[in-house]
């Protein structure tokens, strides 16, 4: 089993921040150069969309890889990889409001309603907002981590939404949203699958264990 | 038979007078195109382009600046090249669009296959600078060359019966590479592509045949050599590439509505207050421009073509 040193640890996460910003600085090369494509506000809108899916995805899959391959050194990458997904949410939002209708709110509040995919999109970024308030240690320990850990389980439903957000609105013929609804099938199923596992072993236990003299530590 | 092919124009016609495209702006793309491309890909490079030249005919021209070349060239839908809009300018040096013949059958007294050159010559050409509208909300104004299509049909005769035109794109996988069958093919076009007018709608001034636009030779990647513009429908109306029209007494079947009905109806007129079920048409972007524009009923051309419709309830035949 791979255990990181504290320099490790630390290389680890700037390399995430490196990887996370690429993006961003991406697009502030392709604006300098005039590269934007000849729709910019929707070429912006799309990438930043596609990397708050990215990242949201990258996040969630840390646990699975725990589960099936006992490693935990990633882990600690959690919670910087869940802010930086949403940092990205709400710049992908932030573009829609001003680039894209530029505050025509009547306009943005009737798609809201109106539109399904608008409507999922605006749940998962909402969903992610207790999520990012109460990110910090400080949050933990004052919620207890129990209760922390129970209120971050609200970004399995953010991924559906992401998911849902992504198979509605594209059109006909375009398939990369089938992977990314495939992935976090993924990468919630195989939590679902262990969540499952770990009932009927401890059912099995609890039976067993008036028979038995010592009891197993489970973790 | 031999074909003559007589000189079309004057070696005098052949530099246009005005030239809309920025050249040092062109070249300094086409010089990224052959670097980032490498001499393995120079088969799939848009070939250069030929100058062709119409008079303008300012009664069927909107009065606004036409969009960048470069805009109206690289930001395209044409699904034969990938679901993409850089995809046909990346990809369309597959498409030969010469030789090119287009059969012009079904109800009328007249049947023939022309070949696109005869075409040019039969028909006079003339510029017309049409809004372009697409369903997803962005529009381009782009200066077409061609002729009527009412002109061709003409020719032929249509008969009695007759109460509806079919077009029919090119189907060849070696041409347009999408068409070749994926290993996931999921909820693609049935190729070829199909669209389909009623024949008042095809008969109508303003619906032009088109072989040129930015007093060029149509590009590749925006339908050669020979496409329809119908400039109060969304985009995706203007059948591309078009090896067959066919004249029908009943409605034709059409591509985007055949993959998502209750999306794309056969009439697909622009109209603001018909809202695509994912998205509202109120608003549209205009490539070139930051804030979004209010769309217009018909495109802006409700005074020519909203007799076609009288009495018709728009948000059913949508």
């Amino acid at each position: 089993m791979i255990v990181l040193s504290r320099r490790g640890r630390i290389a680890l996460k700037v390399g995430v921040w490196i990887v996370a910003l690429a993006p961003l600085a991406m697009l502030g090369w392709r604006a300098w150069n005039d590269d934007l494509t000849a729709n910019p506000i929707s070429f912006i809108t799309n990438t930043l969309g596609d990397w708050t899916f990215r990242l949201l995805l990258a996040s969630l899959a840390l646990t699975p890889l725990r589960i099936e391959t006992g490693m935990a050194w990633q882990m600690p990458l959690r919670r910087l990889l869940g802010l930086f997904a949403f940092s990205y949410a709400a710049m992908h939002f932030s573009v829609w409001i001003v680039l894209d209708h530029f505050f025509n709110w009547s306009q943005m509040g009737a798609d809201i309603v109106k539109r399904p995919y608008i409507t999922v999109g605006m749940l998962a970024l909402t969903s992610l907002l207790p999520l990012a308030a109460t990110s910090t240690t400080g949050m933990i320990r004052r919620l207890g981590a129990r209760t922390w850990k129970r209120l971050h389980r609200l970004v399995y439903f953010t991924a559906v939404c992401a998911a849902l957000h992504f198979l509605w609105l594209a059109k006909v013929g375009r398939t990369d949203q089938y992977v990314y609804a495939a992935i976090v099938v993924l990468v919630l199923g195989v939590r679902l699958w262990d969540a499952v596992r770990r009932a009927v072993r401890r059912r099995r236990e609890g039976a067993l264990r008036p028979a038995s003299s010592t009891s197993s530590s489970s973790v | 038979m031999l074909i003559r092919r007589a000189p079309r124009f004057r070696s005098s016609e052949i530099t246009p007078e005005r030239l809309y495209l920025d050249r040092r702006a062109f070249m300094a793309g086409a010089g990224a195109l052959l670097l980032g491309a490498g001499t393995t890909e120079a088969q799939s490079a848009t070939p250069p382009a030929q100058p062709l030249k119409a008079a303008r005919n300012d009664p069927f021209s909107v009065k606004e600046p036409p969009t960048k070349f470069e805009s109206a060239t690289t930001y395209n839908n044409f699904y034969e090249f990938g679901v993409n809009k850089e995809d046909p300018a990346r990809l369309a040096g597959t498409l030969k669009p010469r030789p090119w013949t287009v059969k012009v059958d079904g109800l009328v007294a007249k049947p023939k296959t022309f070949d696109v050159d005869e075409l040019l010559r039969a028909f006079p050409l003339e510029e017309r600078v049409y809004s372009l509208r697409c369903v997803e909300a962005w529009s381009m104004i782009i200066p077409w060359i061609g002729f009527p299509l009412g002109a061709l049909l003409k020719r032929v005769e249509p008969t009695g019966q007759a109460k509806y035109v079919a077009f029919t794109t090119l189907m060849d996988p070696e041409q347009f590479p999408a068409q070749k069958k994926g290993f996931f093919n999921l909820g693609g076009l049935d190729w070829p592509y199909t669209e389909g007018l009623r024949l008042d709608e095809a008969m109508h001034p303003l619906t032009l045949l088109t072989v040129g636009m930015y007093g060029q030779v149509l590009p590749n990647q925006n339908g050669a050599p020979i496409r329809v513009v119908i400039p109060w429908k969304y985009g995706f109306k203007s059948a591309k590439s078009i090896v067959r029209i066919s004249l029908t007494a009943d409605q034709p079947k059409t591509a985007w509505n055949t993959a998502a009905s209750s999306e794309y109806g056969f009439y697909s007129n622009v109209n603001p207050e018909v809202s695509h079920p994912r998205w509202s048409q109120a608003t549209e972007r205009r490539i070139g421009e930051f804030r979004r524009r209010n769309t217009l009923m018909f495109n802006g051309y409700g005074d020519q073509v909203a007799s076609l419709y009288a009495g018709m309830d728009l948000k059913k035949f949508y």
